[in-house]
């Protein structure tokens, strides 16, 4: 079991614990706040009379009811504060039950592996689950994707669905336009979305951090109002239908005579291309996991890492970091533009409107709540992600709150992601998982 | 052999200017093929500008810096784009504040340093992606060197801990095997006995002469620790102000009534610390 190793420094720091005039003017301070804050928000309410005229009444007691509220949690979460600083020396969580988890992670991987392939047959006949396995299979590609940039890189791109709409684009326009079948046309999206990687790539070399963090997010809404206002090649807000399902090596997927049905001599049934599609993005995740898995051990990926680690240190060993940062960028937005041209194929019908900031914020908290660099922390953040976002369903208009307050308990209780220690790319005696806390998380 | 192929690097007429601000201004000084040079000066006195210069971190404002490789090969160092400093002309440096790559083990560390020829072995990825044997073979050396240069700082044991939780001493001649790692021409090293206690720095001054010895590197370091200097430097250059004051033997340096001088007017401590040695 690989043990995590922790710098030294950490666990010497005096536990703060206050006594009650403390709690009491912090809790008191709260309240005071948020008397300031709800007195216009809940005290006062105001609508438009029959005629047109302002109408308002008061509601103190509302506004009261919230402000000991605040006042009594203010108190309760400073005690709660108090009880855990106590036990401070070991983190949240302790180092074994770290460990342990690491070493589950093992068997996590495979097992979900296995899963995963046996969920076309385990859920044949509940096309929802077979949608939803797409929908979150497609999100671990542009997460694992996205994670060559951003988790190995360390370059902050918040643009990441720029190139999913490139090639979601790319096929389409290839297909429709000039008939070509979607096999040809996946790795020429995957070519066209690294070729714009490269262009956003170039202009952004020299920023660092939130500005370039700004210019990416730019460049996703460049590449989205360009589709949305290129009328005759795009069709604009109207998108692109009829968009061809793939075929399984030329033959289609159909009722017809001539479909895989037909031709096995079994009944034809709609999910047949349901799972075959599963099957498509399940390879292509895969295909991704494996490329960066190998990339890891290969010089241009250890380039990548110490690029996130230290750019300048970079330089003096020679390493031109231009060309690397290139390639990351390259690298990960093919795996989007592959991503994009399944979506292509999946929906038949795309249009600007899905490709819009959502989900690049999307992919990338994905990304850092996986863990940086994280192949199957990754994988986890996309099903609980997509996954529990549908999970979430029943609570309604709740469903956003609850989401995101389980999404901040995950950020304190796993600050740097569901698996946040990094694996060395090679070793020679002992493979030792590196703690989150040396590990950089690049800075441009 | 001429004198100009004894030199390894020649800085000629270098001045270096941030604004209205002189940081180095007409120094020329060169290092001799094989040599220990050690640049030392008060704080602020630009040797840390003359790195960046030599290194490719700054362009120099006037100036030529040559660099001439045994095999006769001249590189006008100013000109190089930063990064080819490393890559062609086989200068390679530490920095003051150390710069290891901490989230990444001691044993990744000296592999990125030799990411220019694994990198043409995997055949721009490509041929590694594959597996080709001709990369394993590169890759297996470079294992090798690696862990030659983890033997000779004491870390072959510590290969597989993550950088940045190494003992600070360890750090420091890690990043030096790093620098060694790239196979330099000349190694330039900013500052590599920093906060070690004498008994590293003793380590870390056999470490220099041993490279020094088996490796035909040319060192030039930047140090405030006197005893390091002295004991180990075949020639040292004083600089004060951007301007260099003295040049020579340590022999002739602690004897120089200018350096005394410039230690005494800057720093009281350093200055005791040229006077007692001489003593």
């Amino acid at each position: 079991m690989p043990a995590i190793t922790t710098p030294p420094s950490r666990r010497d720091k005096p536990a703060a614990v206050h006594g009650v005039a403390f709690i009491l003017k912090k809790a008191t301070l709260s309240a005071l706040v948020a008397l300031v804050l709800f007195s216009l928000m809940i005290g006062v309410r105001t609508e438009a009379g029959p005629t047109g005229q302002l109408i308002f009444w008061t509601r103190f007691g509302d506004l009261a009811m919230m402000v000991a509220a605040v006042f009594g949690g203010s108190i309760l979460v400073e005690l709660l504060r108090q009880a855990i600083a106590k036990r401070r020396g070991a983190p949240l969580i302790s180092e074994q039950a770290q460990a342990k988890f690491t070493g589950l992670g093992r068997f996590l991987g495979p097992a979900l592996l296995v899963f995963t392939f046996l969920v076309p047959v385990l859920f044949y006949d509940q096309r929802y689950i077979l949608d939803l396995g797409i929908l979150v299979l497609t999100y671990v590609m542009l997460g694992w994707g996205l994670n060559i940039v951003v988790g190995l890189a360390g370059l902050l791109d918040l643009g990441y669905v720029a190139f999913y709409a490139v090639g979601a684009y790319s096929y389409a326009l290839l297909a429709t336009t000039f008939g070509l079948s979607f096999w040809i046309c996946l790795p020429l999206a995957g070519i066209l979305a690294a070729f714009w990687g490269m262009l956003l790539g170039f202009p952004v070399l020299r920023l660092k951090g939130d500005y370039l963090a700004i210019v990416t997010l730019a460049f996703g809404e460049i590449i989205r109002l360009v589709l949305l206002n290129w009328q005759h090649v795009t069709g604009g807000p109207n998108g692109i239908s009829g968009v061809p399902r793939p075929s399984f090596f030329g033959i289609p997927l159909t009722p017809a005579d001539d479909g895989l049905a037909a031709r096995l001599g079994i009944e034809f049934s709609s999910t047949h291309r349901v799972v075959f599609l599963f099957y498509i993005i399940l390879a292509l995740a895969l295909l991704t996991n494996w490329v960066t898995i190998r990339l890891r051990r290969l010089p241009i990926g250890r380039a990548w890492e110490a690029l996130r680690e230290d750019e300048i240190a970079c330089r003096s060993l020679g390493i031109n970091t231009t060309k690397t940062k290139l390639t990351a960028f390259a690298t990960g937005a093919m795996f989007g533009g592959f991503a994009g041209a399944f979506f292509a194929t999946r929906q038949g019908f795309i249009s600007p409107e899905s490709f819009t900031f959502q989900e690049s914020a999307l992919v990338l908290a994905i990304v850092v709540l996986g863990g940086m660099g994280s192949q199957l922390g990754i994988a986890l953040a996309a099903l609980a992600m997509i996954g529990g976002f549908e999970l979430f369903r029943g609570f309604e208009e709740f469903r956003m709150l609850v989401f995101g307050a389980a999404m901040v308990l995950l950020m304190i209780w796993r600050p740097r992601g569901l698996v946040g220690h990094r694996e060395p790319s090679i070793f020679l005696q002992t493979k030792t998982a590196i703690s989150s806390s040396l590990v950089k998380e690049g800075h441009g | 052999m001429t004198s100009a192929a004894a030199d390894i690097l020649e800085v000629m007429h270098l001045s270096m200017r941030f604004g209205g601000i002189v940081a180095i201004n007409d120094l020329s000084f060169s290092v001799k093929r094989g040599d220990i040079t050690a640049l030392i000066g008060p704080n602020g006195a630009g040797k840390t500008t003359v790195f960046n210069c030599i290194t490719g971190f700054y362009k120099p404002t006037t100036g030529m810096l040559r660099l001439t490789h045994g095999d006769g090969r001249e590189f006008l160092l100013e000109r190089l784009f930063d990064y080819r400093v490393s890559k062609n002309a086989k200068v390679a440096r530490t920095f003051q504040n150390i710069r290891l790559f901490a989230g990444m083990t001691a044993l990744e560390n000296l592999m990125v340093a030799q990411h220019n020829p694994l990198m043409r072995a995997s055949g721009y990825t490509l041929l590694g992606l594959i597996g080709a044997p001709g990369f394993r073979n590169a890759e297996n050396d470079a294992i090798e060197r690696a862990k030659y240069w983890l033997d000779r700082i004491g870390l072959a044991a510590r290969a597989d801990e993550a950088a940045g939780n190494l003992p600070y001493g360890d750090q420091r001649r890690l990043e030096i095997a790093r620098a060694m790692c790239s196979e330099p021409a000349l190694l330039c090293l900013d500052e590599p006995a920093a906060g070690l206690n004498a008994r590293e720095g003793e380590d870390l001054s056999k470490l220099l002469l041993t490279i020094r010895k088996d490796h035909g590197t040319s060192v030039l370091l930047i140090e405030h620790d006197m005893s390091v200097v002295m004991e180990i430097s075949d020639r040292i250059v004083v600089l004060d102000y951007g301007v260099k004051i003295a040049e020579g033997t340590p022999r002739e340096i602690r004897d120089d009534p200018k350096v005394i001088a410039a230690y005494l007017g800057a720093d009281e401590e350093a200055a005791i610390a040229v006077m007692e040695l001489d003593a």
